[in-house]
């Protein structure tokens, strides 16, 4: 799954998560990286905050601030390493902890340094080899805080930070209203911090090779590198390792290239926004403000040019329709019709103010959930409307560009 | 200045906010509140907040002090 394609020259494709032997072995691992040295809470979150590491999960949060949360509300916490993936175009975490789970476990060990409690939440596939790791890891010494694991669910918003607290707290995961922070209370009353799986990888990382080290990679700004998962219209489809700023035909041609000429990209994942299949542009968050997206969890999907990006969108908006918790009244409601209303313009059901009632629902959800999930629903129609419109004049017409392009 | 919160995982929509705030709420085509424009409460529209606040059956609405510093979404 892993890239095998030499980066061109000049590239910011670089491997560091996955330059080993991407076995996934404790030996291998030791003897590429050696023991983790040992570290207090106030140095974790030094090194966290001098190499400038943010989530890896999707929102981007500055690593340290949170590690700092956590440390004042002055009671044990329970440290999280969230590898739920709940995204269906992301594959990066699975990735992650198949080839090189012992740098989140390590990254997991510096999160909790300085509590108790420390826990794993990963799909249940993944649980029997994991099993088997953090055993051997206990008994070679490696862990001092003991490490539990909790299944995390096949579901969209599994992954989300208050979902994920649940789940470990022994109850549904779904999100939770955010008006008391985990970080202070978590369900069940402890604070708990949650961090994504490739977030805990880097910080193993920087705890041995150092903050200078990591920011060589990524830009003064956004330093380090990030996984992403490409796929779509590319000939080998997987997860790629780069710094951020990488232009997003490197990407592209680290997962083999596409196999056709391109519409779009979709950046972010189902959550994203759709940018112009621009081969220069630059994979950042300062780079990607314009679209209204940021890298997000590293997702990126080609779409060829002979695909519609409405239909595209619509079965994307489908899918996110599908998957919502079922708490929120404007999500439960809002979602499926903001689906099929812009099911509707994809098919070419055209009816006068179509468009209009697509960003009408799309604006109405935004906001008003427990989790972002409505708003990234929305961002993502909304980011179609704009990288489509020519597509959209088209449908109401009754023509398909893309159905015109194949001929 | 206080801030209006809508626990939503709470809320079922039956109406009385907006009834009593129809200033800063209206009802959404399934009876859920939407804001008309920003969540914070003038202090003209404390007292109404309040009341609208201890009259919601769901106890989903709160009022909520301003501060600096919005709890991260996920990591």
């Amino acid at each position: 799954m892993t890239s095998t394609v030499e980066a061109p020259p000049g590239s910011r494709v670089q491997l560091r998560l996955l330059a080993g032997s991407n076995d996934g072995r404790l030996d291998s691992h030791l003897a590429q990286h050696g023991r983790l040295p040992a570290f207090d809470t106030s140095q974790v979150i030094g090194m966290a905050r001098d190499a400038g590491l943010t989530g890896r999960g999707g929102a981007g949060f500055p690593l340290w601030r949170k590690l700092s949360a956590v440390a004042a509300a002055g009671r044990p916490a329970v440290v999280i390493g969230n590898g739920a993936e709940g995204e269906p175009a992301s594959g990066k975490d699975r990735a992650l902890l198949t080839y090189a789970p012992n740098l989140v476990l390590d990254g997991l060990q510096l999160a909790a340094s300085g509590t108790r409690s420390a826990v794993l939440y990963a799909p249940l596939g993944a649980h029997r080899a994991l099993r088997e790791l953090i055993d051997a890891r206990r008994g070679a010494g490696l862990d001092r805080v003991p490490v539990r694991l909790v299944a995390a669910p096949d579901a969209f918003v599994a992954g989300e930070e208050s979902a994920a607290a649940a789940a470990v707290a022994g109850r549904a995961a779904v999100p939770a209203d955010k008006l008391v922070r985990i970080t202070e209370s978590g369900p069940g009353g402890a604070p708990m911090l949650v961090q994504n799986v490739e977030t805990l990888a880097h910080l193993a990382m920087i705890a041995r090779y150092g903050p200078g080290w990591f920011r060589a990679a990524g830009t003064p700004d956004e330093p380090g590198t990030f996984l992403a998962t490409v796929s779509g219209a590319v000939a080998a489809p997987g997860v790629v390792e780069a710094g951020y700023g990488v232009a997003l035909g490197d990407l592209v041609a680290a997962a083999g290239g596409a196999t056709a000429p391109l519409r779009s990209v979709l950046v972010g994942g189902y959550h994203g926004g759709w940018v112009p299949a621009d081969a220069a542009l630059p994979v950042s968050r300062a780079a990607l403000t314009p679209y209204g997206i940021s890298p997000g969890a590293g997702v990126i999907v080609a779409l060829p040019r002979t695909a519609c990006g409405l239909l595209e969108t619509a079965r994307i908006a489908g899918c996110l329709a599908d998957q919502v918790a079922g708490q929120c009244g404007p999500c439960v409601n809002g979602l499926p019709r903001l689906a099929s209303t812009l099911s509707d313009l994809a098919h070419r059901r055209a009816r006068p103010g179509l468009p209009a009632e697509v960003d009408r629902l799309a604006r109405l959800v935004t906001g008003r959930g427990a989790c972002r999930h409505p708003d990234g629903t929305a961002r993502l129609v909304l980011s179609a409307l704009r990288a489509f419109e020519a597509d959209v004049a088209a449908h109401l017409a009754g023509r398909c560009l893309a159905e015109e392009g194949q001929r | 200045m206080n801030r209006l919160h809508v626990d939503w995982t709470a809320c079922d929509g039956r109406g009385l906010c907006a009834e009593l705030l129809p200033e800063l709420l209206v009802e959404d085509e399934w009876g859920y509140p939407a804001p008309r424009g920003e969540m914070s409460v003038p202090p003209a529209l404390e007292p109404a907040a309040r009341q609208a606040v201890d009259r919601c059956p769901a106890l989903a609405l709160k009022l909520t002090r301003v501060s600096a510093g919005r709890a991260p979404g996920s990591s």
